[in-house]
């Protein structure tokens, strides 16, 4: 097919190089204490080489993979939301000054980054945080800009973990729109090297300055390879047409009790949730009162305090904490933004301390709102025919 | 989610915890807002709250909000000297629409500092008031000491034909009015249901018994608006703290009608 094309080792390195020649900070994934985590890379060998991960609920381990292959893990610990959204930012700041208090605007200087190894999960991510933080009246001007000057380089799942269910959330395996350049790991007979496709401007621009060769049916067909075989590995599955009105239907539903037996509130999984955009504002000043400043710093639906009001918080209860955060990921969401907020990336399974399995609870919903439907119905009617 | 400078004005004790602060603009001309609208207001090196705008829509310098000392913030804003430089963003949200209510009769319901953000509505009323037909005010304060704008609601009643109910929570000894909930006062006020408009601002608990009590009168779900309060922190929807389900109460609300929030109003610590 016309555009796509295979990159080797050497060439992959220069794609790097190249990037960070056009002044591009490149994040991609390595491994720190044990995890495969996002963080500035300049050479292959920063990549997580033969390194894979095992996910499971409440589960994590990196592996020893045989294959030497640079990108063999599932997902990196944390999305490329930290990198766009940061946890903490700094919007304005205030100084005290004889007619009251001057402020002045704070404007990001990081260098433009370049998201090397997204997964289709965190690329969809991605899409949905232009959505709401870009996409509406109000925007968000720091994300909009490090977005403005970002570039994405995706690279296609080719070992889903334990956790992950993109397949039902239509994100991946393959990563699907909004990249530059779009990378599959193939690994065969003949040899280690990647199939690489440009899906915009500056992606082709980046793809036309490296040293490639044009991809063979083989390629393509060990390519499509990859994705079959990743589709067939998901851990987990979610059913996802009746998500709307289940959710909704469940308001009620004695399992947000169940869940708050074992759900613990800590607040984990909207921290490494790569679409969660919940934010406080506030104003942090200085001991002499001169200086005050206004940080936008993430927030979670699972705290107590997020829902306070004058006389105490709305959600006091964690049953109505988590029923709001899922209810916001699977049925509000799409009414507000038109779209799902959840990509299937598995995250707030792996890292809740509980292991609380979101496929699992909307399956247990599901499964009450059917029983609860029948007992209303009763059974059926004896035969008036005559 | 940069303020713009206001310096305070003068301030009006309202009652013993309850100031109305008057600002005027630093920088700028005056804030242009709709009745019902709130803003953020911000206390420098306190902090940031949002607060309904209480003063005329048609005359918005000063711009008037009255705030109640409970907390950092409020409490530092209704200390403001004159002079102080006060934060404000915004304003934000939808308002009550009250010209929706013209050619029939206008029923506002408010409980304690609820009746803050009726205010502009009401002048607006008072300013066009042969628009209207029947205009009643049903006021709910805990104590006598606690009414809010009693000057106000004896102009709007002798000046302006509006009929003005006021019950209190606990009547000390001399206090002749009526003791009781606001809600139950409702049910024999002189208004057409199926022609009327019905505001209601209050705590949520007496907004969900009032608009039952106006539902059972048969104002039209539709006809009935209430100002729902959530913990606003950015006020353009970006920080979600104020959902409803699928609602962002800072840009989708604070006023909604019935027929949307009575099924969301029915589930508990939703």
């Amino acid at each position: 097919m016309a555009g796509r094309r295979t990159l080797d080792l050497e060439g992959l390195q220069s794609l790097i190089d190249a990037l960070r020649d056009r002044g591009y900070r490149v994040v991609g994934p390595t491994v720190r204490d044990d995890a495969v985590v996002l963080a500035e890379i300049t050479t292959l060998q920063d990549l997580p080489g033969g390194i894979g991960d095992e996910q499971q609920p409440g589960h994590y381990r990196t592996r020893p993979r045989d294959d030497g292959a640079l990108f063999g893990f599932a997902t990196t610990v944390q999305s490329a939301k930290p990198v766009l959204f940061p946890a903490n930012e700094l919007l304005w700041r205030g100084t005290r000054s004889p007619s009251g208090f001057e402020v002045s605007r704070d404007v990001p200087d990081d260098a433009p980054v370049a998201l090397f190894g997204i997964r289709g999960c965190d690329l969809a991510a991605v899409g949905i945080h232009d959505s709401v933080l870009v996409g509406r009246p109000a925007v968000d001007a720091h994300y909009a800009r490090r977005r403005d000057r970002s570039l994405l380089i995706a690279v296609t799942c080719s070992t889903p973990a334990g956790t992950c269910f993109c397949a039902s959330m239509g994100t991946g395996p393959r990563p699907g729109d909004g990249a530059d350049l779009v990378l599959t790991e193939l690994l065969d007979a003949e040899g280690h090297r990647f199939l690489i496709e440009s899906e915009s401007p500056a992606g082709a621009d980046a793809l036309a300055h490296l040293v490639t060769t044009p991809a063979t049916a083989a390629d393509q067909a060990a390519a499509d390879e990859v994705v079959a075989t990743a589709t067939a590995h998901m851990g987990r599955r979610l059913r996802t047409d009746d998500l709307h009105d289940l959710l909704y239907a469940s308001a009620e539903s004695p399992r947000w009790s169940d869940v708050a037996e074992r759900c613990l509130a800590c607040t984990n999984c909207t921290m490494v949730c790569p679409t969660c955009f919940c934010t406080s504002v506030e104003d942090v000043s200085d001991l002499s009162g001169d200086i005050d400043e206004r940080h936008r710093v993430w927030d979670s639906c699972f705290s107590l305090e997020y829902s306070r009001l004058h006389g105490g918080a709305v959600r006091t209860s964690t049953g109505a904490r988590y029923r709001q955060w899922l209810t916001h990921k699977l049925a509000a969401w799409p009414d507000q933004f038109g779209m799902s907020g959840c990509v299937g990336c598995g995250r707030c399974l792996t890292w809740c301390p509980a292991g609380i399995d979101l496929t699992a609870e909307v399956a247990a919903l599901r499964e009450e709102l059917a029983h609860r439907e029948t007992s209303r119905t009763g059974p059926r009617p004896p035969s008036t025919d005559h | 989610m940069v303020p713009r400078l206001f310096g305070v004005v003068r301030t009006y004790p309202d009652t013993l915890d309850t100031v109305t602060l008057a600002l005027e603009p630093l920088d700028g001309p005056p804030l242009a807002f709709r009745a019902g609208q709130f803003t953020m207001l911000h206390a420098f090196g306190v902090g940031e709250v949002p607060i309904s705008i209480s003063g005329d829509p048609t005359r918005p310098d000063p711009l008037l909000h009255t705030v109640r000392d409970v907390g950092a913030v409020t409490h530092a804003l209704v200390t403001a000297a004159p002079g102080t430089a006060v934060g404000v963003r915004g304003p934000f949200g939808s308002g009550w629409e009250v010209a929706d209510g013209t050619g029939g009769d206008v029923v506002v319901v408010a409980g304690g500092i609820g009746l803050a953000p009726l205010r502009p509505a009401i002048l607006e009323v008072v300013s066009r008031r042969s628009d209207y037909g029947r205009v009643v005010l049903l006021y709910g304060a805990r104590s006598p000491a606690d009414i809010l704008f009693a000057d106000d609601m004896a102009t709007w009643a002798q000046r302006h034909g509006i009929v003005v109910e006021v019950t209190v929570d606990y009547g000390p000894p001399g206090w002749s009015g009526r003791v009781g909930l606001v809600t139950t006062l409702v049910a024999r006020a002189g208004f057409d249901p199926l022609h009327s408009l019905a505001l209601v601002c209050g705590p949520e608990v007496m907004m969900r018994y009032a608009a039952t009590a106006l539902s059972a009168r048969g104002v039209p779900d539709t006809r009935i608006r209430l100002s729902m309060e959530r913990n606003m922190r950015c006020g353009i929807g970006l920080c979600g703290h104020c959902q409803l389900r699928e609602l962002f109460l800072c840009v989708d609300g604070p006023v909604l009608s019935y027929d949307r929030l009575a099924p969301l109003l029915d589930v508990r610590e939703l």
